[in-house]
């Protein structure tokens, strides 16, 4: 679907975004009544709030968030998990679904194991807890790991997961896209390898028009090619 | 900053797509990355050369001056190299005096270019016992995608290949192209379990457990190799792996022969 | 002063019709190209030419501060570090940072951290890296300018880039933007940098001799001048990346399945619920 909108500039820190009227939303900062965006992005504006979506930036935990975390460290009654943030984040061994006796943290997960959690909380100095309370959350066994820029996560899911599903279903993989950037493809190793490829086709042309046919059209043409009775 | 936690996942992944002959980024196992030159870079330099191998970036400048030999060598000129992994190219990087990598890099790149003879030192002495050209060779890594070994050593040898000696500058005749006789490529072979991989990009280096660096000449003569990282070869995988040198060494050295 | 000139010069650097040996005139910047987003592994970076200096500048943050002593428990920290490689000067330079770098490293650092929103990210460290590649006077300036451009890239939260510039003096001329020659036979150089929009100064930095007339003549020079920059750092952003509104917000729905009904497929990790 072709976009016939006109194109929208980047604002770039310090631009002004708004004046009075308007309040300053995520992504910018007010000064003497004006706007201006705090971050390289798009600006955006609903109900008298205007936004800036930024374009890069690492992550930052907010509590509810589902993200895909490298267990790092642990302790005896916690684990250290590196999720792709400034910000160290300890899982409890009270938040995991096992019952976890003092010192024996180790004998359900180690470094080097991959999970599927949530943010339980963020303090107000920026202090991280996380969770496997969830239903879903899980140690990760199998598949792939990958890693996009965390701004780039609404674009990978799409618009009520519309974008994610339609990888999913063309190439019979797994997907679970965490909000912090990581993301795990399960499959068969060829699909897992076309949904990587299209993923990253998302993360590099995040802003382009006609997207969503774009990623479909390259799926259909490499996995023509992989059954096809020419040899790569 | 702490060297980085591959998962276990990951590992077992990148292992069971060669165990079958592929690679993550879609290469055969002696495939390597895409070599870019880029000649001249640095105009304050006397020879320069930006290479990318892959995603790893590396610049080289060669400076030059007049200088007093070697006692024990005192009718050749002088080589000294030199590694900086500025922390820019990676989060691993700190600043400050060279770790032992940048050391051990420095020390294998330099023995490619001096065991090869590629500039004859004795081509590079002014008046013997007194004056010689002294060359430097300031190997600074600018993005690290794997391979330091490979990027570093085509770097240097992309430099020396289109370097002016300036004669003119210290007083002793005309400026001229420094000799290059030989032209040594390295290629870096990483092994994961039991698969040889030809250029490890970064996640593949992460999980292998030994490698080694073979740097050939043009008849195919083996003129340096490193054995790093604490796993083993076995006699065959060797001898595998300076085949596969020069087999890759051979459709490399072109990119780094000036045009 | 990258370099110590060991040869007089007697040319003049400036003739009488107000031309300088490069061709410029005393308002005239050196042809400048910024580049952004150059590198893979940094979170943001940038590329600039200016004249001709060749300088990188990168950042990664914001991130873990280290050595944890170091760590501010109310804010980020704003780290520079600016480095000259052995190449980039006609007299090698030995590696490693010297006194010259240290200080350069520090007065921009405090430059950035007068702009970056540091509150926002207690207990952290924003490092930004400026590497110069190629030298020919001007680079600390040249560095400030790409690694602004570089922090935006980043994502880092701003109050605003910083422009950076200098002007000078050479033989009784105030001008803008000195090359080599000029910095090292002229009678002052003065770099600044300031917050575009609103012309605070957050470096600044004078040696050789001018009157307070002239000094003021040197700042107009380089605060007009450091506007003309701020477009150029601008469009580096811009050019890095190009967007519609529509396709950021919307997404057309998936095609429909061929018929074959795929197993249910576990809930994905979706823009889940807010809070627990």
């Amino acid at each position: 679907m072709q976009s016939s909108g006109s194109l929208r500039p980047i604002v770039i820190p310090g631009e002004a975004v708004g004046g009075p009227g308007l309040k300053p939303g995520s992504g910018t900062f007010s000064d003497n009544g004006q706007i201006f965006a705090a971050q390289l992005g798009v600006r955006t504006e609903r109900d008298g709030l205007v936004s800036v979506i930024p374009l890069a930036g690492r992550y930052i935990p907010q509590p509810g968030d589902a993200i895909v975390g490298e267990i790092v460290d642990f302790g005896p009654s916690h684990w250290l998990v590196d999720i792709n943030s400034p910000y160290p984040a300890p899982l409890h061994a009270t938040e995991s679904p096992w019952r976890v006796e003092f010192g024996d943290t180790a004998r359900y997960m180690k470094v080097g194991d991959a999970i599927l959690c949530h943010v339980l909380s963020v303090d107000e100095i920026k202090r991280v807890q996380l969770t496997m309370a969830d239903r879903e959350a899980r140690r990760l066994q199998g598949g792939m790991l990958m890693e996009v820029s965390p701004t780039k996560v609404p674009r990978v899911i799409g618009k009520q997961g519309s974008m994610v599903s339609m990888i999913k279903d063309m190439t019979r993989c797994e997907i679970y896209v965490g909000q912090n950037g990581r993301i795990w493809l399960d499959g068969e190793d060829r699909n897992a390898a076309v949904a990587a490829m299209a993923i990253r086709l998302i993360e590099e042309r995040a802003q382009a028009h006609g997207l969503t046919e774009a990623v479909r059209e390259l799926i259909e043409r490499v996995q023509r090619g992989q059954a096809g009775p020419r040899a790569t | 900053m702490a060297e980085e936690v591959v998962s276990e996942l990951m590992r077992a992944h990148v292992y069971r797509l060669a165990s079958t002959g592929q690679r993550v980024d879609g290469r055969a196992l002696d495939e390597p990355r895409k070599v870019t030159v880029e000649r001249a870079f640095v105009k304050t330099a006397e020879g320069s050369a930006r290479v990318r191998l892959g995603n790893t970036d590396v610049l080289v400048g060669i400076k030059m001056s007049v200088g007093e030999p070697y006692p024990d060598t005192p009718n050749s000129g002088v080589l000294s190299t030199s590694v900086e992994l500025i922390p820019m190219a990676s989060p691993t990087f700190e600043a400050g005096p060279p770790r032992p990598a940048a050391i051990e890099l420095a020390r294998v790149v330099d023995r490619g270019i001096r065991e090869s003879k590629m500039v004859d030192m004795k081509k590079m002495c002014i008046t013997p016992k007194e004056k010689v050209w002294v060359m430097f060779i300031d190997i600074h890594v600018l993005d690290y995608d794997g391979n330091l070994f490979d990027a570093c050593s085509y770097a240097a040898t992309a430099a020396l290949g289109s370097t002016i000696v300036p004669a003119k500058n210290f007083g002793v005749g005309d400026d001229f192209p420094l000799p290059v006789q030989h032209w040594p490529v390295s290629v870096t072979v990483s092994k994961i379990k039991d698969v040889l991989l030809v250029d490890p990009n970064l996640d593949e280096e992460r999980m292998a457990d030994v490698r080694l660096t073979v740097t050939t000449d043009e008849n195919g003569d083996v003129r340096a190799m490193q054995k790093g990282l604490s796993g083993s070869f076995t006699y065959d995988e060797v001898k595998r792996i300076i085949e596969i040198s020069q087999r890759v060494g051979r459709s490399i050295r072109p990119f780094l022969q000036p045009t | 002063m990258e370099d110590i000139e060991h040869i007089e010069k007697h040319v003049k650097l400036i003739d009488d019709s107000g031309r300088r040996l490069d061709g410029r005139k005393f308002d005239e910047l050196r042809p400048i190209r910024i580049e952004a987003g150059v590198l893979r592994r940094a979170d943001g970076s940038a590329y600039i030419e200016w004249g001709g200096n060749k300088v990188l500048a990168a950042v990664y943050g914001p991130r873990e501060a280290h050595p944890r002593h170091l760590q501010d428990p109310a804010r980020a920290l704003v780290q520079c570090r600016y480095n000259m490689a052995p190449f980039s000067v006609s007299d090698r330079k030995r590696p490693g940072p010297d006194r010259r770098s240290v200080e350069i490293s520090k007065v921009i650092s405090e430059a950035f951290s007068a702009v970056v929103f540091k509150e926002q990210f207690p207990r952290t460290s924003v490092d930004i890296f400026i590497e110069v590649l190629q030298a020919e006077a001007g680079t600390r300036c040249a560095g400030l300018t790409a690694a602004s451009v570089a922090l935006a890239d980043a994502g880092v939260p701003m109050r605003d880039l910083v422009t950076s510039c200098a002007s000078g003096k050479i033989e009784g001329i105030v001008c803008l933007d000195l090359n080599k020659d000029e910095d090292n036979f002229g009678d002052a150089d003065c770099p600044m940098a300031i917050v575009p929009r609103t012309g605070e100064i957050v470096l600044l930095q004078m040696d050789g001799h001018l009157t307070y007339e002239e000094f003021q003549k040197a700042m107009d020079l380089s605060i007009a001048a450091a506007h003309r920059i701020y477009d150029l750092q601008r469009d580096a952003l811009r050019r890095r990346y190009s967007v519609t509104l529509e396709d950021i917000l919307k997404e057309s729905p998936p095609a429909a399945p061929s018929g074959e009904r795929m197993e249910p497929a576990p809930s994905d990790f979706d823009l889940g619920p807010e809070g627990i």
